[in-house]
């Protein structure tokens, strides 16, 4: 029985406070962990299937053009191959996050130097991926691909355009502006789980294990692509090791290995190399931003512009959201706001970890700095004077509002000087020390889902949904939350994910999962105790569970009478959304030092105060925030793609070159969680948390950057070269 | 990777024997070769695995020196009591490299001869000269912010990356050497070569010779500094890296032994650098001198201009931290 519940109004009923099991928010260490750094729980690639034949992607070697032959025999002769698969139907593209069809098809067409054009089988995987390589390939190359995205007339996206007052007046007119412009470089997700999948079909029925986060849609996607009905489709993604966005809509490798298993009539698995995963998959476009900042006196916004140049290849309809949250942050009546997106042949840019704030924040928040330093005032209260009562161009209600919380509970506990600040005021040797901050925004998003709890005769429960858990704590929070609403240990709940037999949930991305997933799984634990309560003749809001017993003893198993009770949970968000501007807000603190000499930055320590609704764990949530943060660190010292300027490939595509932060990189990280109820924001009063962690912390080191040696820079990331270039003699 | 043969070599002779054919390398530790076999970088026809040939042990010699065998590897010898007490520089170096993973696995000969990171020679879709002779230099117009700014040549401007080696440039240390001719020892500044028109040529090894080991001279003393720039804390190849061994007396400079990695085809060591420091006192215009003298030719590729300055400014870092440390 599926219980349907649409969200049209904010419940600050607060429910789940009032349960008697007391496990959630608790810091529970994650049910699956053992498993994973013991080995045992298999990712994609290591499934054991039968007779399983391996494939590699061959990909382009040019930029743009047609593939005019592939020479089959040139590799058809080599031991073991079995097959060179070229089908119109592979995928040259990966999916966008919840695109629900089929990505870009054709592999004749190349679009960008890298695109998969065809796939090896062979008995092993070393004789694939030879003969991958020695496949002949000829093309008709079409030259003059723009790469640069300044060297194109970029394309307006007009929903994100705001003119509101007179801007240029403002700026004219004000006290105090500023008109600077930053740029950040591309990024990789880097997840660790390379993309892959393993493809077996059973007559026409097929079933992929695959490294997915959103199977609701990327059961669409891959049925879409391959001509199918959903209903002979089985998406598995039991465990996925990290996919930060690159693996929300299906990837090449998924298409190929169904397809190639149909025609070679065994399972086939395709593991994408780790460069082909830095070439094919997704980046985060690299981004050019104005920003225009008008002042009064005290600071107070009068102007606020913000302009930002994003890329894509054609025909994508993602744009790196670089505005979303510049939209409502501060105030400010004067407005001006564009995105613009160049066509450019690189690789496809698409979502990874915090798609517009991990580079609009960064950008926004040094410029607020400068700011700051302008008018004379501390940051943390320039920052104060300018949160909005409400949202500055909708004219909404936020649903909640904590920065003002953040900024003050995250500078106590981080110990923030108060006041103007000066940079070049300490030194340690060859060090120059200094501190900065930022504020952090993130949109809270949620999304349709289902699952279905079933609390078992013996007195278990089981919690079912293709829901994902890509290593953010998934499985743990739902067995909470079934066990406060059902008065069961979280041991005694049993959690399978990742299954599109199992009714269908939103996936994780866009930092939606949990409060989501949680919410489906509330309303069919609420619907259970209906249930119950009706059972003992009392009513679900005065029923009262613990330990598997209601209060005057009786145990869940009694009530049951030896039968199952099992509900499907339905949430939906209602027209709550358009009632409200729904945000996690937060504020990071940094301490860094810079070599004089070599203009090598270090962070010491860094500080998150971030409120973000209902904690569901402080520990998996305090793990989002960490990684949040690292993320932030990565992001402002050393991640940068770089493409070659004549074909517009990418060159750094391993994990050596590619530089995110080491341990060495992450000091002591501090997390505040300023915690809250959004009734707004769910069913279950929790915000999305996974990407609030890096946005904007990049801008606290950039100004701490600044504060330390008088180096003031809008470059990202801040390395050696850059620093130096900037530092004063 | 190509399907190869592995043969593991039974003698040192046998070894120089199978290396001595057009289509055979020795594998060593692997972490290098491998990852270039994996990416058809290198495709030799047969291993030959010179790992149980012995050639592992760190021993003394009858100068007072230490003998480090080819074999033993990077961890072993950074941690050695008379590396870690005699020769600083070189346990600095060593673990300023890499991870400690690799660092395990990683042998002393392998790493002499680790090859260059450039992106467009481990990319077998770009053209290289180093890989393929004539297909061009891809990163001379391309990226090439980790580009050499000493002794490039038009056909390659390549870096040796490794650290290792720059700390035993400045020691003067020695490679020992068995070829199917016999045995020969090369100063560690004589091993490895510039591009000039031969890029693909990197060390003055002869098909069919191993190292069997490296020989450092009797301890010197001094303050012994590894000094390495790079934009992450570790697992990051050198911007730049300086190795210095620094003696002062009478506050004046009394032996300045340097070279300079992540600048050059090889570990940089000009005699000219170290002589105008010596008896000399240290200032601020001397290192300014010196460093005149380093980068007199240094000339940069756009994305790695800034290497010129950075050079200048670490061997400042460098030279005012032995003074004091002397002092
Ligand atoms: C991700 C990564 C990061 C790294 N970072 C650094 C760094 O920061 N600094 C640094 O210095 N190094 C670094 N390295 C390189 C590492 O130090 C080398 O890979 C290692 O030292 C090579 O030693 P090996 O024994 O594994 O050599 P192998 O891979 O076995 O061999 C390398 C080459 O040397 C030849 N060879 C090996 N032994 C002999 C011998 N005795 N005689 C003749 N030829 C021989 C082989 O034929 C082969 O051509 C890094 C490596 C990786 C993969
Ligand atoms: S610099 Fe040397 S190694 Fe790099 S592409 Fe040019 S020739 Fe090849």
């Amino acid at each position: 029985m599926t219980v349907h519940f649409k969200q049209d109004e904010p419940d600050n009923s607060n429910r789940l406070d009032g349960m008697k099991q007391g496990v959630l928010g608790k810091p529970m260490p994650r049910i699956e962990g053992l498993a994973k750094v013991t080995g045992t729980a298999p990712y994609a690639a290591e499934y054991p299937v039968e007779n399983c034949a391996e494939g590699v992607l061959v990909t382009a070697t040019i930029t743009r053009g047609e593939v005019t032959s592939i020479d089959r025999k040139s590799v058809l002769s080599m031991p073991g191959v079995i097959a060179v698969i070229d089908d119109e139907k592979l995928c040259t593209r990966a999916a966008q996050g919840t695109a629900n069809e089929a990505p870009m098809q054709g592999p004749a067409q190349v679009c960008y130097w890298g695109q998969p054009i065809a796939l090896v089988v062979a008995k092993t995987f070393e004789q694939a991926r030879d003969a991958a390589k020695h496949l002949n390939v000829e093309y008709r190359v079409e030259e003059g691909a723009p790469l640069d995205p300044g060297e194109v007339e970029p394309e307006e996206q007009e929903d994100e355009t705001v003119h509101q007052g007179d801007l240029a007046h403002a700026m004219a007119e004000a006290a105090h502006s500023i008109d600077v412009t930053y740029t950040t470089k591309g990024h990789a997700s880097a997840a660790m789980e390379p993309h892959a999948a393993i493809a077996e079909w059973d007559g026409h029925k097929l079933t992929v294990h695959a490294s997915l986060q959103m199977l609701n849609y990327n059961i669409t996607e891959l049925a879409d692509a391959l001509d199918m009905e959903e209903d002979d489709v089985r998406l598995i993604s039991r465990y996925v090791g990290g996919g930060f966005g690159s693996k929300l809509g299906i990837s090449e490798e998924v298409v190929a290995a169904a397809l190639a298993a149909k025609q070679v009539g065994r399972p086939v698995r395709v593991v994408q190399s780790r460069q082909q995963v830095f070439q094919t998959v997704m980046r985060r476009s690299e981004t050019t931003q104005r920003l225009r900042l008008a002042a009064d006196d005290n600071g107070k916004l009068v102007g606020f512009g913000h302009e930002a140049l994003v890329s894509n290849l054609p025909g994508e309809s993602f744009a790196e959201p670089v505005l979303q949250s510049s939209h409502f942050l501060y105030g400010g009546e004067n407005r001006e706001l564009m995105l613009n997106v160049a066509r450019i042949h690189r690789m496809t840019a698409g979502s990874v970890r915090a798609p517009g704030e991990a580079v609009g924040m960064p950008a926004l928040e040094s410029a607020m700095d400068v700011l700051a330093e302008k008018v004379g005032i501390d940051p943390v209260e320039l920052r104060l004077r300018n949160i909005p009562e409400d949202d500055p161009e909708e004219g909404l209600p936020f649903s909640s509002h904590k920065l003002a919380e953040c900024l003050k509970q995250g500078a106590q506990a981080f110990g923030w000087e108060n006041g103007p600040r000066k940079p070049r005021q300490r030194r340690e040797g060859e060090w120059w020390i200094g501190i900065g901050m930022a504020s952090a925004a993130r949109v809270h998003n949620v999304s349709e889902a289902k699952a279905r709890v079933t609390l078992k005769a013996d007195g278990t429960a089981l919690v079912e949904t293709d829901m994902t858990d890509i290593g953010t704590g998934t499985y743990t929070i739902l067995a909470q939350i079934a066990g406060e609403m059902l008065g069961l240990d979280p041991k005694r709940v049993l959690v399978e994910l990742g299954d599109t037999r199992h009714p269908r949930g939103p996936g994780s991305g866009g930092s939606w999962g949990a409060a989501s997933i949680g919410s489906a799984v509330y309303v069919a634990c609420k619907a259970i105790r209906e249930e119950l309560a009706t059972k003992i003749g009392t009513s679900e809001d005065k029923l009262e569970l613990n330990e598997g017993r209601t209060p005057t003893g009786e145990s869940l198993t009694d009530l049951l009478e030896g039968k199952d009770l099992a509900r499907e949970g339905h949430y939906e968000p209602g027209d709550i959304e358009d009632d409200y501007t729904a945000s996690g807000f937060g504020a990071f603190f940094a301490e860094v030092r810079v070599n004089h000499y070599t203009g090598e930055t270090r962070v010491d320590r860094m500080l998150g105060a971030f409120g973000f609704g209902r904690v569901l764990n402080a520990k998996t949530a305090r793990s989002q925030c960490i990684g949040g943060i690292t993320w932030s660190i990565g992001l402002a010292l050393t991640e940068a793609l770089e493409f070659d300027p004549r074909d517009g490939h990418l060159v750094n595509c391993d994990l050596a070159e590619y530089h995110v932060p080491v341990h060495r990189d992450v000091p002591d990280l501090d997390v505040v969680l300023v915690e809250e109820r959004d009734g707004a924001a769910s069913p279950i009063q929790a915000k999305g948390i996974g990407e609030l962690g890096m946005c904007g912390g990049a801008a606290a080191i950039a100004n701490a950057i600044y504060n330390a040696c008088g180096a003031r820079l809008y470059d990202y990331p801040m390395t050696p070269d850059r620093v130096l270039a900037g530092m004063p003699d | 990777m190509r399907p190869f043969q592995y043969t593991r070599a039974p003698s040192l002779a046998e070894a120089s024997n199978l290396t001595a054919g057009e289509n055979t390398l020795a594998i060593a530790g692997g972490t290098n070769l491998l990852d270039l076999m994996k990416l058809q970088v290198e495709t030799p026809g047969q291993l030959a695995d010179i790992n149980r040939l012995g050639y592992a042990d760190i021993e003394d010699t009858d100068d007072g020196g230490l003998r480090l065998g080819a074999l033993a590897t990077n961890t072993e010898t950074a941690v050695h009591p008379r590396v870690r007490s005699d020769y600083p520089v070189l346990s600095r170096a060593i673990l300023a490299g890499a991870t400690q993973q690799l660092r395990n696995k990683a042998t002393n000969g392998g790493n002499l001869c680790q090859r260059t990171r450039c992106f467009y020679f481990t990319n077998i879709d770009q053209p290289c000269n180093k890989r393929e002779p004539g297909s061009g230099c891809g990163a001379i117009d391309g990226i090439a912010k980790l580009h050499a700014i000493l002794g490039t040549s038009d056909q390659c401007i390549a870096t040796y990356p490794g650290d290792m080696a720059v700390a035993l440039s400045a020691l003067g240390a020695t490679v020992e050497i068995s070829g199917d001719k016999g045995e020969r020892s090369v100063p560690v500044r004589d091993f490895h070569c510039l591009p000039g028109d031969t890029p693909w040529i990197e060390n003055i090894l002869e098909r069919g010779e191993i190292i069997t080991g490296i020989v450092l001279p009797a301890p010197v003393g001094g303050t012994q500094i590894y000094r390495k720039v790079r934009e992450r804390s570790s697992y990051a190849f050198a911007l730049v890296s300086v190795a210095a061994i620094i003696e002062l007396t009478d506050g004046k400079f009394s032996r300045a032994d340097l070279a300079f990695g992540g600048l050059a085809h090889k570990p940089w060591h000009d005699p000219r650098v170290g002589e105008c420091l010596l008896g000399q006192v240290p200032s601020d215009a001397l290192f300014d001198k010196a460093a005149d003298i380093l980068l007199e030719d240094a000339r940069g590729f756009g994305e790695n201009d800034f290497k010129i300055p950075l050079t200048r400014r670490t061997l400042h870092a460098v030279l005012s931290q032995a003074t004091e440390d002397a002092a």
